[in-house]
């Protein structure tokens, strides 16, 4: 067990540090100026050359990785102009926004959190909801309703999925306010208000491939021994279903779900760019744009650490739920 | 976003293994699990009305050019004088016409039908391609990971693992205007060629990792099968054992794989488009179509319905046959 | 070349010390490895039957993937006419293949379902680039007629097969190649009982006619003695005991041997008091016992049996055995004194 752990973290951070070199190169490997993008509006030559002294850009490569994940472990000493002494988790400034990127993430991640737990909620009730109801009347009408219902879903665009709900519910019947997004802290209405077209419109694309992969698996496990005998016991069909056959189906249901949202974490772009939402990946959009290095750095890592961090979870979970998993 | 289109649904219910059963209709003289599974498909009305549509679909692509001569209007033609004041076209629903199908483009006044003909082609050229290519990895990096084991095996795992980690739609972001300035000046004329290219082979980069997870796990399982002791005990080489013992038996993964990147890429071509870097503005393509027609929800909302609803019935169209395919390759899952 | 020859010095195969360890997962610190085989010494002559049993995980189906080298051994060596196969490399190893084939237990999961039985049989043929006098496809008729297949069958799939009529596509492409040894593991276990008996004859028949030496695994007594000339006794990765079969059958000399025997009540002619019952779980391969690995079940064993590991040695009879206190007589005689 132990020995599985280390190993999974291990390849784990190993995976993270390649995300970073990856990252660091591609944008060194850009052919605009890196400074031209970090500097404050309105830069002048002399400015420009300061900003290149400031970030160490003159410095080798390998320096500047260095120093970046050094500030990340340690924290580090940056300039006056970027703040000063950067504190532990330290992700650099970003002139483009002219704050401490962990402020930037600071500020952003709760709005892509906002969009994601609850849309994921949704789209795994209404996926499991689906798939079971078609497994459970496999065959009939309701089945091959439920299912057309699902990829309808996932034949569906986001952004079109968005627009005509955009359309209908806010520039049409005005039920909605425009989207937008409040703390759920400060106000839970305006919370919900503001972002339940996301969470719909994500919901109704997700949930297709769970009702699906819920439908397939309930099928397979309703015709495995351990069913029939629960069956031939004499419980209660909804005993079998309960105790014996969802718990068994559940399982890969779950593990997708680990890892869609831990891929949604890390910027459901699509979502925000449709909405006029500033969350983690319109943040991520904007400095590739505006070719913000640090915050470019910082987002793909955040969106890296979740996917990573999600993987783990779901092999975890693997070993608690099926003990037939072998710690390799 | 993870681009792998493979990695949820399909990885439960694909076994290749081959109908089970013993005896069979004495009158099956000599029908391969591959015919039987064709068999299967064409009893399936869903698959035949979404084959259908597909072969429809895929004609009109292939045959834009014709279309456009019996049409009498090109892509790239504007009627400006069919626009009022504000550039939105005149008449009803977008200018639908019996000259224009599908009514004109706000702005520039290009007929949509057309356009859309047009990009349905480049969509489906860039799918499709990227698709095929995208099996190749996935299937050459699966097999070679789960025949050979050991260190291969760990190397294309933990490479999966990072492929995954990297949010796709930020780096295409970055990565496609890199890659067109590496090889085109900042004011040099990008050929549209070129943009297509770069699309395919970032889809093909992105796309791999559940094919290769799937071709992996298969080929694990029929590693241990006898047949395969059988071959090895003859002292069949490894390419006799890849492309004669194995490749036969993966056929339905790399099927069902293909069957899901190809809607899975049609959007992520739009997507890209979307956030703003796609394919050049001369080449017509679903999702510039959806991504400038965005701006007149509320003016012109027919030039946001046509093109979104043709991706929809070409995607919907590709899911449905898919799922058909899925359930004629694989026995067990029969309804 | 064709069936074995007389002349030729030596017997066909020759096995020393054949031993198979097999790594456990976690490395040294959770123990050593896996003895699944430790050992082995055996010969087979041209044209002989020889029958491999013991309960399951005594190593005899490791031994039989070995002797075709799909597992590469550990230790030890195995000679195949003349040639060292445990030392040859791939391509000197292809030509020693064609002559030394395998039959699988799973008849299901032995043949390739996406091909034609046709090109299943014809498979060892084109490995080994043979070519057979009148092409490929006529030998293969031949074969499928040989092991009473229609040959009309040709083109037809696993798939549409019964598994005694799989089983003898196994056969068929064993037999491609006229090996002069086949080792067949297990090959009629899956089979419905009805149907061994019709797989069991055509494998004498076909060793008879064709001067085969067959190397038979199983754990069915009844079918060993039915096939085979002679017979080894596997327990925990070794040879006990090792004869012609009518002694082993009739006046077997080590304990083991003659309670695997007592179990079976068709082939002892026991009465229900005649049997011997061992107790006890087999040991792990992982830690066998110390000196004799049978003595924690053995009813005779001692203190020397916990120290001095017996050698395999013929006394009297026709057997070798490896036990520090054989038995003697034939199987049967306790039968009156158990009823008394």
């Amino acid at each position: 067990m132990l020995r599985f752990l280390v190993k999974r973290t291990l390849s784990a951070v190993l995976t993270l540090f390649a995300v970073s070199v990856l990252t660091f190169l591609m944008f060194f490997a850009l052919p605009r100026d890196p400074v031209t993008g970090m500097c404050p509006k309105n830069c002048n030559p002399e400015r420009l050359e300061r900003v290149r002294q400031e970030l160490g850009l003159s410095d080798p490569l390998v320096d500047q990785y260095a120093g970046y994940m050094k500030g990340i472990v340690t924290g580090r000493e940056l300039s006056a102009a970027q703040g000063g002494y950067c504190d532990a988790p330290c992700l650099g400034w970003s002139y483009v926004n002219n704050e401490a990127v962990t402020d930037t993430l600071a500020r952003v991640l709760p709005v892509t959190l906002s969009i994601v737990v609850p849309a994921a909620i949704l789209w795994l009730l209404l996926g499991v909801g689906l798939g079971l109801v078609s497994a459970l009347r496999r065959g009939t009408w309701v089945d091959r309703a439920a299912i057309g219902f699902a990829l309808t879903g996932a034949s569906l665009q986001l952004y079109f999925v968005g627009a005509v709900l955009l359309l209908v519910f806010v520039h049409t019947l005005g039920w909605l306010p425009v989207p937008g997004y409040t703390s759920l802290f400060d106000d839970p209405v305006r919370w919900a208000g503001g972002l339940v077209l996301a969470w719909v419109s994500l919901a109704l694309l997700f949930s297709a491939s769970y009702a699906r992969l819920f439908r397939a698996q309930l099928l397979e496990t309703l015709g495995e021994d351990f069913v029939r005998t629960a069956r031939a016991k004499g419980l209660p069909s909804s005993a079998v279903y309960g105790r014996h056959a969802l718990r068994a189906a559940i399982t890969p249901v779950v593990t997708v779900a680990g890892l869609d949202v831990g891929a949604a974490l890390g910027g459901t772009v699509i979502t925000e760019t449709t909405f006029g939402i500033q969350g983690l990946g319109r943040t991520a959009v904007d400095a590739v744009r505006a070719g913000d290095l640090p915050t470019i750095m910082a987002t793909v890592l955040v969106a890296a650490v979740f996917v990573v961090l999600a993987n783990m979870l779901v092999d975890l979970l693997y070993l608690a739920i099926d003990p037939r998993v072998r710690w390799g | 976003m993870s681009l792998s289109p493979v990695d949820g649904t399909a990885l439960v219910a694909i076994e290749s293994g081959g109908p089970a059963g013993g005896s069979r209709d004495r009158r099956s003289v000599g029908r391969s699990p591959g015919q039987l599974a064709w068999l299967r498909l064409r009893g399936d009305r869903t698959a035949f009305v979404s084959g259908a549509t597909l072969v429809l679909l895929v004609l009109v692509a292939f045959a834009a050019p014709l279309i456009e001569l019996t049409y009498g209007i090109g892509p790239r033609d504007q009627f400006q004088g069919k626009l009022d004041g504000f550039g939105l076209p005149l008449g009803h629903a977008g200018g639908v016409s019996g000259e224009h199908f599908f009514g004109l483009e706000p702005g520039l006044g290009r007929d949509v039908f057309i356009r859309l003909v047009y990009g349905l082609r480049t969509s489906l050229f860039v799918a499709v391609s990227a698709a095929v290519l995208t099996a190749v990895i996935g299937v050459v990096l699966g097999t070679l990971a789960g025949y050979l084991g050991g260190w291969v095996d760990a190397v294309v795992t933990w490479v999966t693992d990072l492929t995954l980690a990297l949010p796709f739609l930020v780096v295409a972001l970055a990565l496609i205007p890199t890659l067109t300035l590496r090889f085109h000046g900042q004011r040099d004329a990008v050929p549209p060629a070129f943009g297509v290219g770069v699309l395919i082979v970032i889809f093909a980069l992105f796309g791999w990792t559940g094919t290769a997870r799937l071709v992996r796990g298969q080929v694990i399982a029929l590693r241990e099968r006898e047949f395969v002791a059988a071959a090895r005990a003859s002292g069949a080489g490894p390419g006799h054992m890849l492309f004669r013992q194995l490749l036969p038996n993966l056929w339905a993964p790399i099927l069902v794989s293909f069957s899901l990147a190809v809607p899975q890429f049609i959007t992520g071509e739009a997507a890209l488009s979307f956030i703003g870097v796609g394919l050049t503005q001369e080449t017509p393509s679903f999702g510039r179509m959806i991504y400038q027609s965005l701006a007149y929800l509320q003016t012109d909302p027919a030039f946001v319905l046509f093109p979104g609803v043709t991706i929809f019935a070409l995607v919907f169209a590709v899911n449905l046959f898919g799922d058909a395919l899925r359930d004629a390759l694989d026995p067990k899952s029969a309804r | 070349m064709t069936v074995g020859t007389a002349d030729e010095p030596g017997p066909l195969l020759r096995v020393r010390g054949l031993t198979k360890h097999f790594p456990t997962r976690g490395g040294r610190r959770r123990g050593g490895p896996v003895r699944a085989v430790d050992g082995l010494d055996f010969e087979v002559r041209a044209g002989e039957t020889l029958g491999l049993v013991g309960e399951s995980g005594c190593g005899k189906s490791t031994t039989g993937r070995l002797l075709v080298r799909l597992l590469e051994p550990t230790d030890g060596s195995i000679e195949f006419a003349g040639h060292d196969l445990t030392r040859a490399g791939r391509r000197q190893l292809r030509p020693l293949r064609a002559q030394l084939q395998i039959i699988f237990q799973d008849p299901y999961a032995s043949l390739n379902p996406r091909h034609t039985v046709g090109r299943i049989i014809a498979m060892p043929l084109r490995v080994s680039r043979a070519d057979p006098p009148g092409g490929t496809k006529a030998r293969v008729r031949e074969l499928m007629e040989l092991v009473g297949l229609n040959p009309e069958h040709y083109n037809r799939y696993p798939h549409e097969f019964s598994g005694g009529q799989r089983q003898r596509v196994g056969i068929a492409r064993a037999l491609a190649t006229r090996p002069r040894l086949v080792v067949a593991d297990e090959p009629v276990s899956a089979l419905d009982v009805s149907i061994q008996a019709q797989v069991v004859n055509l494998l004498r028949r076909l060793q008879r006619d064709l001067g085969l030496a067959l190397i038979l695994i199983a754990h069915d007594l009844a079918v060993v003695r039915h096939l085979c000339q002679r017979v080894a006794v596997m327990y925990l990765g070794r040879i006990v005991e090792i004869g012609d079969r009518d002694d082993i059958y009739e006046r077997p000399q080590h304990p083991y041997t003659r309670a695997l025997l007592s179990a079976v009540p068709n082939v002892g002619h026991l009465g229900p008091a005649g049997r011997l019952r061992l107790t006890g779980e087999v040991p792990t391969p992982l830690d066998p016992p110390s000196g004799c690995r049978f003595r924690t079940r053995c009813p005779k064993a001692r203190d020397r049996c916990a120290v001095e590991e017996p050698a395999l040695v013929r006394r009297g009879g026709g057997q070798a055995t490896a036990c520090h206190f054989p038995e003697s007589g034939p199987l049967r005689p306790e039968r009156g004194r158990a009823t008394a």
